[in-house]
């Protein structure tokens, strides 16, 4: 039966090591039920080196399991030489762009590309700008609520419709380095310590509440965003795609999980079950999709 | 001596603040409705459609321009709203908009081409490439930057662009991209892009515990201030948390942005326009930050020199910081 909602897998957002990452894309290619593969950097440019040379490779076994692939930006390219390495990233790569910043939006026009959950589109009448422009999928910002989520996807008119469904929510970028602030180092020379937090560095509040995460000038939620429950609502929602962001525990379980929802071959609380017998260190949230404290788990 | 002057944009929350900085030495004053559509939709401030009227006849009366800050991102299905205060603005005689979202963009630029748009810095334009999308496709005549850049890369980018910048030079300083942090809203499902709030004060509790004063945003505790010590307000990028390295102020201090020392390097830089954060401020403070800012401003005009910094001692009692301005802040 074909399915009627994609799983994508969105970009590592972390500082992986490179046989962690190749090994972690040849899983996914040869095991993971999932439609798109979202690859590439969009934290800092400074990781880039490493799997640069991965890149084909991971694209090449990907494509041949039958998985779109596409190239995410960078969510905030601002050194002239990471401008330049997105221009010439994006004019290289015969494949669909997700756009993570407007920088490059005015070089995708009039090609068909994505519209990645960076990029501000709260509503329905700038997802219609961007479509006129080319967009042919958007994954939504993290922090919409559902009304935003039915609203946007009913006036989607052939865009496809994502939503953030799985892992740590992206929520603030800044041009400062927390990493190398917390290690005591500058952000030029920063040794990659991120490289040492392969799903982040946790922040607590002083009185010990798991709060956030740490991820180079990403800040992340501490809590794993997970809309497992709310798949059914989500899809009579009219959405057409789950996005689920890499982390280091098992993405192929995970993403075989989603699919089965999606499907209707498994209930969605018993599957929510399975992710907290799996993961009992993890906390779950769905707190942006209801309408409250991106926190919260409400409804499960 | 410079060859061309800066405007000086500053804030109002209310019509008596207007006043005040017009009063002061204000080139130009931003204000919003009072409603979600603005960036500082704090009780008790902003302006309704008939103060707006009355105000904008003020500051034109004394030849200072109102620029009209609708600078959250619409609701899906209720864009209307946001498209009315668009409208009424325009029919108000604002001397232009700052809008941050693509689809009234759009609008304004369409339905009101006689506008002069600004690009507010919730739409976090910092590259010379994202500030031409704008200006290519509506018209945008300035863009309000983002405060990740430092004086060099502003610099950089007023060569690559054709439209003015202008840049924040005091009040508070986000830490994050503006427009692009939902922090806030993780913790109390309130949050800049949708509400026009962060860190709101609905949310915040105080608690006496020993020694420390502990103030907690939607539960979670942001910072444990022992008594010797002045109490900020519990900004969440600006609190004292903990990792497994260090605990402390892991983002940033409770500084706000002193940007005063680098006026000469901003002007180098090619800026058009200096903006003054603070709707929320009182008349007192914005009367004396407006005043030393505009005798800073004319003093640099004529090649002298001020001590913008004494000035400013009575202004602002917290301690300050040249953000990003000043490459080392990353």
């Amino acid at each position: 039966m074909r399915p009627q909602v994609g799983i994508t897998l969105g970009p590592v957002l972390f500082n992986w090591q490179p046989d962690a990452w190749r090994d972690f894309y040849a899983r996914i290619a040869d095991e993971a039920p999932v439609d798109t593969v979202c690859l590439g950097e969009v934290v800092c440019s400074k990781r880039m080196p490493f799997f640069a040379e991965l890149m084909g490779e991971a694209i090449e076994r990907l494509e041949r399991a039958g998985k779109s692939v596409v190239l995410s930006t960078l969510a905030m390219p601002t050194l002239s030489r990471e401008r330049r390495l997105m221009k010439d990233l994006v004019a290289g790569f015969d494949r669909v762009i997700e756009a993570n910043d407007m920088s490059i939006l005015a070089q995708l026009a009039g090609r068909p590309h994505m519209i990645g959950p960076f990029i501000n589109a709260y509503n329905e009448t700038t997802l219609a700008y961007m479509a006129r422009r080319g967009a042919t999928s958007i994954c939504l910002p993290p922090e919409l609520p559902l009304g935003s989520i039915q609203t946007i996807a009913a006036a989607a008119e052939g865009v496809a419709v994502e939503v953030f469904a799985w892992g740590r929510s992206p929520l603030a970028i800044s041009a400062r380095c927390y990493h190398a602030r917390v290690h005591g180092l500058t952000k030029d020379a920063c040794q990659f310590v991120c490289g040492e937090d392969p799903d982040g560095l946790d922040v607590d509040t002083l009185d010990g509440q798991a709060f956030l995460t740490i991820n180079g000038v990403q800040t992340l939620a501490r809590s794993y965003t997970c809309l497992i429950g709310d798949v059914p609502q989500l899809l009579e929602a009219g959405i057409t795609g789950l996005r689920l962001s890499p982390h280091t525990c098992d993405m192929v379980a995970v993403s075989r999980l989603y699919r089965d929802v999606a499907d209707g071959r498994c209930e969605p609380q018993a599957a929510m079950e399975k992710l907290r017998l799996a993961l009992p260190e993890v906390t779950f949230s769905n707190g942006f999709l209801h309408g409250v404290a991106g926190v919260a788990l409400t409804g499960s | 001596m410079m060859g061309k002057t800066i405007e000086l944009v500053c804030p109002a929350g209310t019509p008596a603040a207007l006043r005040v900085a017009v009063d002061a030495g204000a080139d130009a004053v931003y204000c919003g409705f009072r409603d979600e559509t603005n960036a500082r939709n704090f009780p008790g401030l902003n302006f309704s459609r008939d103060e707006l009227r009355e105000a904008i006849g003020y500051a034109h009366g004394r030849g200072c321009k109102v620029l009209v800050a609708i600078n959250t991102f619409p609701r899906a299905g209720s864009v209307g709203i946001w498209r009315a205060a668009v409208d009424d603005a325009v029919r108000s005689a604002a001397d232009a908009l700052i809008l941050c979202d693509v689809g009234l963009l759009d609008y304004a630029a369409t339905r009101h081409p006689e506008t002069r748009l600004h690009l507010s810095v919730q739409a976090a334009a910092a590259t010379p490439e994202a500030i031409r999308f704008y200006t290519e496709a509506f018209g945008v005549k300035r863009v309000v930057l983002p405060r990740v850049l430092t004086v060099a890369e502003i610099a950089g980018i007023n060569s690559a662009i054709d439209c003015e910048t202008e840049v924040f030079v005091f009040g508070g300083l986000c830490v994050m991209a503006e427009g692009r942090c939902s922090l806030s809203s993780y913790a109390t499902g309130k949050s800049p892009n949708m509400n026009g709030v962060c860190s709101p004060p609905s949310h915040v509790t105080y608690h006496e515990e020993g020694e420390e004063l502990v103030p907690r945003l939607g539960g979670f505790t942001i910072n444990r201030i022992p008594r010797a010590e002045p109490a900020a307000y519990p900004t969440l990028c600006k609190g004292r948390f903990a990792t497994a390295k260090c605990s402390g102020y892991i983002f940033e201090e409770p500084a706000s942005l002193n940007a005063g020392a680098l006026l000469p390097g901003l002007a180098k830089a090619g800026v058009t326009a200096l903006k003054i954060e603070g709707r929320q401020r009182g008349r007192a403070y914005i009367s004396a930050v407006v005043k030393a800012f505009r005798q800073a401003l004319d003093a640099m005009a004529e090649g002298r020199s001020v001590d913008l910094d004494r000035l400013l001692a009575l202004a602002e009692g917290q301690t300050s910081t040249q953000g990003a301005y000043a490459k080392t802040w990353r």
